[in-house]
């Protein structure tokens, strides 16, 4: 179950229309390390483990990652709104246009559509809790790249709070793959 | 009735509070999620809470519902829940 709360996790401002900042961030929407993977990746994940604090963490950033997604797809729809015809073809967005106007769409800023085979579930907790650990650390440089592209402040502010939020995930999910190998190796008696 | 100037700036601000307070305890969550008998931790968790919970229901009263289904209350004479803004839509 889940219950929305009308509100942004942050504040979330734009300088102005900016088709092409708009088409680089859609990357973390769509994309394959974006928020959507994150979310459904996690959530998806509670399922099969072995212990219920790795079931809470699971749960609770999962859900976090579905306020990420919405953050960005602020970003995106801000970054849109008001933008020209020509501002729009001159940012290469003229493609995404065609099919879509100014709706948002679960692609990367090349079209290329979401794919469940961005996320992986072996079943196996270990490995899984390391998918979960690269799968930070990709969002994390996936957000510096971006940052390194920005060319406004406000949606920089934006992306260096999404980064850090990753750094800390990256935490937790190390503190669970410990914790969970602690378990998996003790001696059981049946 | 679309909200004015002065209703939305007080809404913002009144939802930055709420945004500081939620963050502060999505932390210590996560945090106790592998922390779980940190008892500073439990005792920040518990206060932050109470604040939260206050700024929550000062939002209700002057805009309208914070959350669906029940938990918030319909304060006002009419169903603002479909009438304040969105959140990628607020202005500030
Ligand atoms: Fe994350």
């Amino acid at each position: 179950m889940w219950i929305y709360e009308k509100k942004l996790q942050i504040p979330v401002r734009v300088s102005g229309p900016n088709p092409r900042l708009a088409k680089e961030v859609l990357t973390q929407y769509g994309g394959p390390e974006g928020e959507l993977s994150a979310s459904l990746r996690y959530l998806n994940m509670r399922y099969s483990m072995p212990t219920s604090r790795a079931k809470a963490v699971l749960t609770d950033i999962g859900t976090e990652e579905l306020a990420h997604m919405e953050i960005v797809g602020t970003v995106v729809y801000k970054l849109l709104e008001g933008a020209s015809i020509e501002a729009i073809k001159a940012a290469g967005l003229d493609g995404h246009y065609a099919t879509h106007d100014s709706a948002l769409f679960w692609s990367d800023p090349n079209g290329v559509p979401w794919t469940a085979a961005y996320v992986s579930a072996t079943g196996d907790p270990v490995a899984d809790l390391h998918e979960n650990l690269a799968a930070e650390q990709k969002a994390r440089a996936v957000y510096e790249n971006l940052i390194c592209l920005s060319d406004d402040p406000c949606v920089t502010d934006v992306l260096r709070y999404l980064r850090e939020r990753e750094v800390v995930h990256f935490q937790r999910f190390g503190e669970t793959l410990m914790q969970v190998q602690e378990c998996m190796s003790q001696k059981r008696f049946y | 009735m679309e909200a004015t100037g002065m209703d939305n700036r007080r809404m913002a601000q009144m939802l930055l509070q709420i945004q500081q307070l939620e963050f502060t305890a999505l932390e210590l969550n996560l945090f106790l999620d592998t922390h779980p008998d940190d008892q500073q931790a439990l005792a920040m968790f518990n206060k932050v809470h109470q604040d939260l919970m206050q700024c929550i229901r000062n939002y209700e009263q002057f805009c309208g519902p914070l959350l669906n289904f029940g938990f918030s209350p319909a304060l006002q004479n009419t169903w603002k829940w479909a009438e304040l803004p969105w959140p990628w839509e607020l202005k500030y």
